[in-house]
């Protein structure tokens, strides 16, 4: 983990109020597993305090660049997308323990699942999946035609769905909806987005072995602060946990209650 | 010859710089980023008898200079605290502050007296002002009598000096400090945080799920140095003081208001670097500003000149 002022290299509106920032870094050699996080500062003030986490997208070791794709919503965000090429951005990273690629072997079949905000991760899980021999399918959901963002990015990995809530571009209905209708028969599943969705994809058990990215408001990133902590799924009411920063934010569905 | 070597109750510290307590878990996380030997003290994160979960999330929510919190004390118990974090704390030579923090009188007596006695524990932080519990807590620290009280039944037990923290949700916090001086403690630690909440634009319910958090950040600032500067006046042991502090600048500057050590709080969630930075930048301040120990700069706000004729006279 480094704590580094990354360059600007390109920061671009690639759908409805979602941003694709890419920067330029030392930690970027660091960087190995996919749905990872780094934490962002996203102004050198005092407001907000806080750095802002978000997974990273795609990791160029080449060019020792990676790329951020993040949803302006609040005020951190607000300010993080009023970046320009060239400008400093301090970044704390890689942070968690993203999802693993090993498990998937050769031949085999990986179906990742992501919503909204919850797709980015799996750009990069993708790629390195491809590029070990294992075949991939995307099944990519968003609220609305105008918020889909790199679909044509997957499809070059595998074959891509996508699902909008209100029937605007693809299926109409949720990632789900694809996932009951196609039946894929997947030697694993890996999924990112909202909870609601993260629990469905692990009620459907549709493959053997299932991987969650989760979500959860961060302090320090690190584990230190104990602001993101879960229950363990067998221990719901117990003194048992785990940090979503740090053991986390990938878990083996049925491992932390969701 | 070190500009920052302090020597407080139980504590003969390198330099006056902290961790303060739930900013830094058991240090665990930290040491994997820098060693901690070079820390004055580690106040860890709060133990009770028991385990505790804390509270539901969300336990964080942010304020323009700051944020609330509301973890609601989780730690492994005092069994595993005393199994398995100190002894693992002991590779590293930093003293420890063990923060003390219980539901009832005969919580605090229990966790102070088996604490007290590993190894590397050289004090107590007596925790009376945490928000963010349903009981005990901050109901210790906002009535003279019970935190006296509680004081001297810690003491009574305690092998290694006792710190009282402080809660700045009170009317006159000097009442409070006197009230615990004279219960015997052997020094302060202030400020703990403030009592606040956020509400959210969408539901209009709270944004923790506990409702109110605690307000710390560069926000408290200002409280604390006012808290810190009446009570140092009118207190004669020592106070570790904390509340914002940022920078080097900020440490100074809780010198001057009466501290004679300080911690570092949220600002380790925002750089994980802070305290090291901070104790690599004091001795140039301090000979910046024309000091040769950074002793010399507690109480300097209200002490009267003559007594500084040592310096630069």
């Amino acid at each position: 983990m480094l704590k580094e002022h990354c360059s600007v290299v390109s920061h671009t509106c690639i759908a409805d109020s979602v941003y694709e920032l890419v920067l330029e870094g030392e930690m970027t050699k660091q960087m190995q597993q996919p749905g990872q996080f780094v934490h962002v500062k996203v102004s050198d003030g005092l407001d907000p305090v806080l750095r802002r986490p978000i997974s990273i997208a795609n990791i160029n070791q080449e060019k020792s660049q990676f790329t951020l794709i993040y949803r302006k919503q609040g005020r951190g965000t607000s300010l993080l997308a009023e970046k320009k090429p060239g400008d400093q951005v301090d970044i704390l990273g890689p942070l968690g323990n993203g999802f693993p690629v090993a498990e998937a072997g050769k031949g085999n079949l990986a179906v990742l699942v992501g919503g909204g905000i919850g797709v980015p991760p799996l750009y990069e899980l993708a790629k390195q999946l491809v590029s070990k021999g294992v075949t991939v399918i995307n099944i990519l959901g968003f609220q609305t035609q105008g918020s889909v963002f790199y679909e044509s990015k997957f499809a070059e990995l595998g074959q891509t769905y996508v699902a909008t809530v209100d029937g605007t571009h693809g299926t109409e209905g949720f990632v789900t909806s694809v996932l009951n209708n196609e039946k894929f028969h997947a030697d694993i599943v890996y999924s990112c987005g909202p909870t609601p969705m993260l629990r469905a994809v692990e009620e459907g058990e549709f493959a053997k072995k299932v991987y969650l990215s989760l979500e959860e408001r961060m302090g320090c990133g690190i584990g230190a602060c104990f602001a993101c902590v879960c229950h363990l799924k067998d221990d719901p009411e117990g003194y048992s946990y785990k940090k979503v920063c740090s053991d986390g934010p990938v878990f083996r569905a049925g491992e932390v209650a969701i | 010859m070190s500009m920052l070597n302090i020597d407080l109750p139980g504590l003969s510290l390198k330099n006056p710089v902290m961790p303060a307590s739930g900013c830094f878990g058991f240090g665990k996380e930290f040491s994997n980023l820098f060693n901690l030997d070079i820390l004055g003290a580690i106040m860890v994160k709060a133990t009770t008898p028991e385990p505790r979960f804390g509270n539901p999330t969300p336990r964080v929510a942010e304020t323009p200079g700051g944020m609330l919190n509301a973890i609601g004390l989780q730690n492994p118990g005092l069994k595993k605290v005393l199994s398995e974090e100190l002894p693992w704390l002991k590779r590293f030579d930093v003293p420890i502050i063990a923060n003390v923090a219980g539901s009832t009188e005969e919580d605090y007596v229990q966790v102070a007296k088996e604490i007290s006695h590993a190894p590397n524990v050289h004090a107590l932080e007596l925790n009376i002002s945490c928000p963010n519990v349903k009981t005990g807590g901050i109901a210790f620290g906002t009535d003279p009598e019970m935190a006296k009280s509680l004081t001297q039944k810690v003491k009574a037990v305690s092998s290694v000096p006792v710190y009282v923290k402080l809660s700045p949700n009170v009317t006159d916090i000097v009442s409070i400090a006197k009230a615990v001086e004279a219960g015997g403690a052997d020094g302060l630690t202030m400020i703990n945080t403030l009592l606040g909440m956020r509400l959210d634009l969408q539901t209009a319910k709270p944004i923790l799920a506990n409702r109110t958090g605690g307000l710390s950040g560069a926000a408290v600032k200002p409280v604390a140095l006012r808290m810190i500067y009446e009570v140092s006046q009118q207190v004669s042991i020592p106070i570790i003081g904390m509340g914002g502090i940022q920078s080097a600048e900020d440490v100074i500057e809780f010198f001057y208001a009466g501290a004679s050590a300080v911690a570092v709080g949220t600002q380790n969630f925002v750089d994980p670097f802070v305290c090291p930075s901070i104790i690599e930048e004091l001795p140039a301040l301090l000979a910046k500003l024309g000091y040769s120990h950074i002793s010399e700069c507690t109480g300097r706000s209200w002490k009267k000149v003559e007594q500084f004729a040592h310096h630069r006279a």
